[in-house]
């Protein structure tokens, strides 16, 4: 009876109402919102007292700066640079430290322990060679330069330079038929994918949010930063002399970077000349004013919420990576392990890539972590070619103290110039990872549109690598 | 955070434990549920951080929360449970956040909305809170980034403003923890009960308009004579929202009086 009278109330109140809204008109919406306006217009009157300017002179000059049509873009690339300049330099350090503590000395310890305590071969080597080994690979590798970037990059956030790159970018991303707001969603896919798939919820309209999120994965994130950064030395920074090493490294990383950037406007255009058509919505984008940030208290918060938090991540899906690595090199099929199976495999196919087995055999195995690519194609080569006394062993991952000696290795394995390029454009255009894929599927409920945004980087890296090795070859 | 077990939850009809479940909210162990709600890039996370103790990330650049952040805190032997909704310029359009929070606000039913504003943008800021106060009449304001105000050589009269909105009105800094002890003796108050607010209710509507909404919210009101919001919902209906229309018809109203009276 209850459910009867109150469908009965509703029907009248609705009735009542859209006979009403035939007599006020169809501005109503207008009227109530400069009432609000008025409204609040008046009580902050009253409330309120501005003494001499009350204005924002200083954001204003420096907006003027940081966004103008000159200097805009001039300054971003240069505090981008200055942020992976530092990066790289200041990681060198502490991530050889980590390496010689973590894999030089507790390493042994732990195979001397192993063996004291007589540990079978097998599962000494799957725990402490495979699992062990990928997380102190992923703790030296990661840990520092993420300690140096995610401060740095949440300083600037504090400071509030992030919108005013939205705002130079807007007009880009408009003309490839996306959200101004991508800009930001793209900044923090530098620091890690996942994290800006989830951060296109700032992103209003479906068409665009869904853009926004396939095209996140060519932000070149943090798992890959450490894989270019060591490539670009090895093989770009070794084409001029020493003193120029590292600044030529650095422009070559900040090259890719930039590359992802444009594939990013390429492939938005595409989707929304194709798949994903519609008018780009317009949207207010508030400068917010420019903030002191607090400088211990934003390192204290980066380095908790951001660096451990993705750093564990790392770990969670390294160790059983680890454990893999270790197992296909060690599983034996006619007395040749899977690995190398499977290097041979695929050896034909990477080679008209201008890549080579090893490397597709390290980015499958990497699926879960982009992290782990490089010590698996260290691996990988060196079981690959027997190098006796390098390396600990068939599906030990290990670190080398320089490199100049990782360049050695790679050079054994049959790497030239264009091995070295194509990689770093194979580490910018490829599917994301494991976390990145899954988030995609937890924001868009959609497995056809996770499915696009996991094959389409992955088509285009090859189809780009295979013509770089084309037209490389035609050249050479 | 460490929620301890109160007993004295099983009796207590303080809020709509229903309702919130529906919204995703778990609100055992809690006696008030808060709603922090204002406009983007004003502070909300910060306040939010500074009240529960928790590390959410906060970002100077606006739309950053935009999910709802859950947290707690203990005051005076009461379990507090903190809701932080994305930050919204307005009720009255249809954007996801802004969904999020309205219907938070709406039928969520929280014991006190906090409305934080940028007390350097106090009158655009103060749009939201008069579309806030037309849908609950327990709220508080909080008046953040009074430093950067003072900075800006601006000065605000709180007396004048809580005044003027009908609700307390507590100054703060929150990145320095500045006026949150203030702010949690005052949402106690009006959680309690203690502290009785009579908000401002949006008075600058051409005549015609404000005669229906009159005519329409006595409609409302003789159907459901305790819904505190019914003029907010005369305004939507005449504005022709269809999501309020659709709770209308499925009675979720009834539901908020049917809770309300028990």
């Amino acid at each position: 009876m209850c459910k009867t009278m109150s469908k009965d109330k509703s029907q009248n109140i609705l009735e009542k109402a859209s006979s009403l809204r035939w007599e006020v008109g169809d501005n109503f919406h207008d009227k109530l919102t400069e009432g609000i306006y008025a409204d609040s217009a008046a009580i902050s009157k009253r409330a309120e007292t501005k003494e001499g300017q009350g204005d924002y002179r200083f954001d204003r000059k420096l907006d003027k700066i940081l966004t103008s049509r000159g200097f805009g873009f001039p300054i971003m690339f240069l505090i981008l640079s200055i942020i992976l300049w530092l990066t790289i330099q200041g990681a060198n350090y502490p991530s050889g430290m980590l390496a010689t503590l973590l894999l030089e000395n507790i390493h042994p310890l732990l195979k001397q322990g192993a063996a004291s305590i007589g540990m079978v071969w097998w599962l000494d080597g799957f725990l402490i060679d495979g699992v062990y080994l990928a997380l102190a690979w992923v703790i030296a590798v990661m840990l520092p330069p993420m300690a140096i970037f995610f401060p740095l990059f949440t300083l600037l956030e504090d400071f509030g330079y992030l919108p005013r790159v939205a705002f130079n970018m807007d007009s880009m991303f408009r003309k490839s038929g996306a959200h101004g707001k991508q800009a930001l969603t793209m900044t923090m896919g530098w620091g890690c994918n996942a994290a800006g798939v989830v951060a296109t919820r700032i992103i209003d309209s479906p068409r665009e949010r869904l853009i926004a999120i396939i095209t996140n994965n060519f932000s070149l994130c943090n798992g890959r930063w450490p894989t270019q950064i060591l490539i670009a030395t090895i093989f770009i920074g070794a084409l001029v002399p020493a003193s120029w090493a590292n600044i030529t490294a650095t422009a070559a990383v900040i090259g890719i970077a930039l590359l992802g950037v444009a594939f990013m406007f390429f492939s938005s255009w595409i989707l929304s000349k194709t798949v994903l058509k519609g008018e780009v919505s317009t949207f207010a984008l508030e400068l917010p004013p420019y903030r002191p940030p607090r400088f211990w208290k934003t390192i204290y918060t980066s380095l908790i919420d951001r660096t451990l938090i993705v750093l564990w991540r790392a770990m969670v899906f390294a160790a059983p990576a680890g454990a893999v690595i270790w197992l296909v090199s060690n599983i034996h099929v006619s007395d040749i392990s899977l690995a190398n199976w499977s290097i041979e495999y695929l050896d034909g196919f990477g080679l008209l890539l201008g890549l080579n087995g090893v490397i597709l055999l390290a980015y499958i195995v990497a699926i879960p972590a982009n992290e782990i690519v490089i010590p698996t194609i260290l691996m990988l080569t060196v079981a690959n070619l027997n190098m006796m006394g390098l390396g600990a062993g068939e599906g030990v991952m290990f670190e080398l103290d320089s490199s100049l000696e990782t360049g050695n290795i790679l050079k054994a394995g049959g790497w030239t110039l264009l091995t070295g390029v194509n990689l770093m454009l194979f580490s910018l255009l490829h599917n994301p990872c494991s976390t990145t894929i899954y988030t995609i599927y937890r924001e868009t409920k959609s497995w056809k549109w996770t499915a696009v945004a996991s094959v389409m980087p992955l088509i285009l890296g090859l189809v780009v690598t295979f013509l770089v090795a084309q037209f490389w070859r035609l050249a050479e | 955070m460490t929620e301890e077990v109160n007993n004295g939850c099983d009796s207590c009809a303080f809020y709509n434990a229903a309702q919130l479940k529906k919204l995703g909210v778990n609100v055992d162990n809690a006696d008030y549920v808060i709603a922090l709600a204002g406009n983007p890039n004003t502070g909300k996370s910060t306040v939010f951080n500074a009240l529960t103790g928790l590390k959410q990330h906060t970002g100077n650049w606006p739309g950053k929360t935009v999910t709802r952040a859950e947290g707690g805190y203990s005051y005076g032997e009461k379990q507090y449970k903190l809701i932080d909704l994305p930050g919204t310029y307005s009720l009255l359009s249809t954007s996801e956040d802004e969904e999020v929070a309205r219907n938070f606000i709406l039928f969520g039913r929280p014991d006190v909305t906090v409305v934080v504003v940028d007390a350097s943008r106090l009158e655009r800021n103060l749009n939201l809170v008069l579309q806030v106060l037309e849908i609950t009449d327990r709220a508080v304001l909080c008046l953040n980034l009074m430093d950067e105000a003072h900075r800006h050589g601006i000065e605000i009269d709180a007396r004048s403003l809580a005044k003027d909105l009908g609700i307390p009105v507590v100054p703060t800094s929150a990145r320095s923890n500045e006026g949150i002890p203030e702010l949690i003796q005052t949402i106690q108050g009006v959680a309690a009960g203690e502290i009785k607010c009579k908000p401002h209710r949006i008075k600058n509507l051409p005549k015609k308009l404000s005669k229906a909404v009159d005519e329409l919210n006595s409609e409302i009101v003789s159907a459901y004579p305790d819904l505190p919001n019914s003029r907010w919902v005369a305004m939507r209906l005449l504005d022709g929202d269809q999501e309020v229309m659709q709770a209308l018809k499925n009675g979720e109203f009834q539901y908020v009086q049917d809770n309300e009276q028990g």
